[in-house]
């Protein structure tokens, strides 16, 4: 049978990921050290899980309203309120889904039409591309640049809009990089999207794993809460990405809509991922604070080794990545990464597969333990002594 | 508590460099700190965290309670400081509760406990009682875990 005949054409054009294409080299072989990975590796705190295990004991097995649990909604609508001063009414502005991944896949679904010209600014993480041509719609690359410490500038987004342009996916803190956008950065940012009517949908997933000042969304700009979708979740915040619980808040129609889509592809995310994620956002305040503590001294190791090795690497403010140039090497960054794992073995990402303007560059995850990135640093040491 | 003795507590092997790094502070400022707590005694000294579970012949721990007779104002320190001259012993505690001091005893045997517990401990004047408990595995030792631990069960996503 030829499947191709049969199967969603737009689907098989995808290309697959190309982080897929290492990570099978890395599971042939024995002994490696990773530091490929892009969850934390803390554990999902323990009064968390166990808010999860006495909603299971009591047997609250059913599904949840579609737009997720009414009390989850009033703690997400008061967490982003305390932490970001974003206002969003729990019952028409807010929408639980099965981690940040749906919430992405849904808001693009629901706010672009076939033909239209979506924004994504890369390096950045690999879906939103994919997701975008699932959609039908046609994704736009623009390349940000080291220089700019990969800030997505005014000037380079006004370059990529034409007549067809829709959609603009924002990423900050930024995977694989670890960039922020300061205010006045989303400021100047803002005026362009304003001018030029688009859509915004700021993918905010890492904005507690943020080193220097506060997290600012850029909804929270004047004339930018009506045409931006907020993704966050507790993923990244809580260590829960096993649980699969995410969240969208927008202005009340497109978050309409996407319930709509949402009910029928999804019905509603987990319940015993929502009763936990209840307890999360009460009770979670410290957790997030000690894990914050954890990668920050992390984050000074891995970023400052890379420094001395010679290796650069601009000062990463955001989520658990450090992003450090490797063209002093004369390799490509997959030659870099597939010379370090034969021959140390040890596990990184090519910048490449975030975007073909991340030749030149490694993605490293610190989301490690000390010692494990102590070890790794070393051989990373010997790996550029020998080369 | 201080980043710095949390650092070294966990590992005594961290670089001055790298310390700086994981601290924030510079390598002169870590120096010199590391100086002043080793001369007020507050760092005591540097070794290595042995799992003794995968040392053969790595001999016998007992964990003893003793129950003695405080000594008109010296308290309890006097009797402690005759017991923790005895090189059998490795750790000594004063304890609140239902006994008055934790001894902890390393020999090569069980019968070398026995005799020092026998000989030298009871035969101690003030020692009222002992209770000697040996210890047949240890789990975690000092905040380290002994057992295998299961590798990064993570899986490679993005």
């Amino acid at each position: 049978m030829d499947y191709n005949k049969y199967l969603n054409k737009t689907i098989v054009n995808v290309k697959p990921s190309g982080i897929r294409r290492f990570f099978d080299i890395v599971n042939e072989m024995d002994d490696v050290i990773s530091l490929s990975i892009g969850e934390p590796d803390f554990r999902t705190p323990w009064h968390v899980r166990k808010a999860g295990i006495d909603s299971l004991e009591s047997g609250k097995t059913w599904y949840t309203p579609n737009r997720g649990f009414k009390k989850l909604c009033q703690e997400i609508s008061g967490f982003v309120s305390r932490k970001y001063s974003l206002d969003y009414n729990p019952d028409s502005e807010i929408l639980v889904t099965v981690g940040g991944s749906e919430a992405l896949d849904v808001a693009i679904r629901c706010m672009v039409n076939p033909g239209d010209e979506v924004l994504v600014h890369q390096p950045s993480f690999v879906c939103y591309e994919p997701l975008t041509e699932m959609s039908g719609a046609v994704p736009v690359i623009i390349n940000t640049k080291e220089e700019n410490q990969f800030r997505l500038m005014p000037e380079e987004l006004e370059a990529s809009i034409t007549d067809k342009s829709k959609l603009l996916i924002l990423s900050y803190p930024n995977n694989p990089t670890g960039a922020i956008m300061r205010k006045e950065d989303l400021e100047a940012l803002s005026e362009v999207i304003i001018r030029h009517d688009l859509l915004v949908i700021s993918d905010e997933i890492y904005s507690e794993l943020t080193y220097s000042g506060k997290h600012v969304s850029i909804a929270t700009l004047p004339g930018m809460r009506e045409r931006t979708v907020v993704i966050n979740g507790f993923s990244k915040a809580f260590a829960m990405t096993g649980w699969r619980l995410g969240y969208a808040m927008g202005p009340e129609e497109i978050i309409g809509m996407m319930t709509k889509l949402h009910q029928f592809c999804i019905m509603s995310a987990p319940t015993v991922a929502q009763y936990a994620a209840i307890e999360a956002l009460s009770n979670g305040d410290k957790d997030i604070e000690h894990m914050r503590s954890e990668y920050d001294m992390r984050r000074r190791l891995v970023v400052g080794s890379f420094n001395r090795l010679g290796l650069t690497c601009f000062e990463p403010n955001g989520a658990f990545y450090c992003f450090p140039c490797i063209k002093s090497t004369g390799l490509t960054s997959e030659e870099f990464c597939t010379r370090l794992l034969r021959s140390k073995g040890v596990a990184i990402v090519p910048g490449d597969a975030f975007g073909q303007c991340g030749e030149g560059f490694v993605r490293v995850s610190y989301s490690y333990s000390l010692s494990h990135l102590k070890e790794a640093l070393k051989r990373i040491e010997e790996f550029i002594n020998e080369l | 508590m201080e980043k710095l003795l949390r650092l070294l507590s966990e590992n005594s092997s961290y670089t001055v460099k790298e310390l700086a790094l994981l601290t924030g502070d510079s390598e002169e400022s870590v120096s010199l700190k590391i100086n002043e707590y080793e001369k007020q005694g507050i760092i005591k000294g540097y070794k290595a965290a042995i799992n003794w579970e995968k040392v053969k012949d790595s001999g016998v721990t007992a964990y003893i309670e003793l129950k003695v007779t405080p000594i008109k104002d010296k308290g309890f320190d006097e009797i402690a400081e005759r017991i923790m001259s005895f090189e059998e012993v490795s750790s000594l505690y004063l304890m609140a509760g239902t006994y008055d001091l934790a001894v902890i005893v390393k020999g090569e045997t069980i019968q070398d406990v026995s005799s020092f517990v026998t000989r030298k401990l009871s035969a101690l004047d003030g020692v009222l009682a002992t209770a000697t408990h040996f210890i047949l595995k240890r789990y975690k030792d000092e905040g380290l875990v002994l057992s295998e631990i299961p590798g990064d069960e993570r899986c490679m996503q993005f």
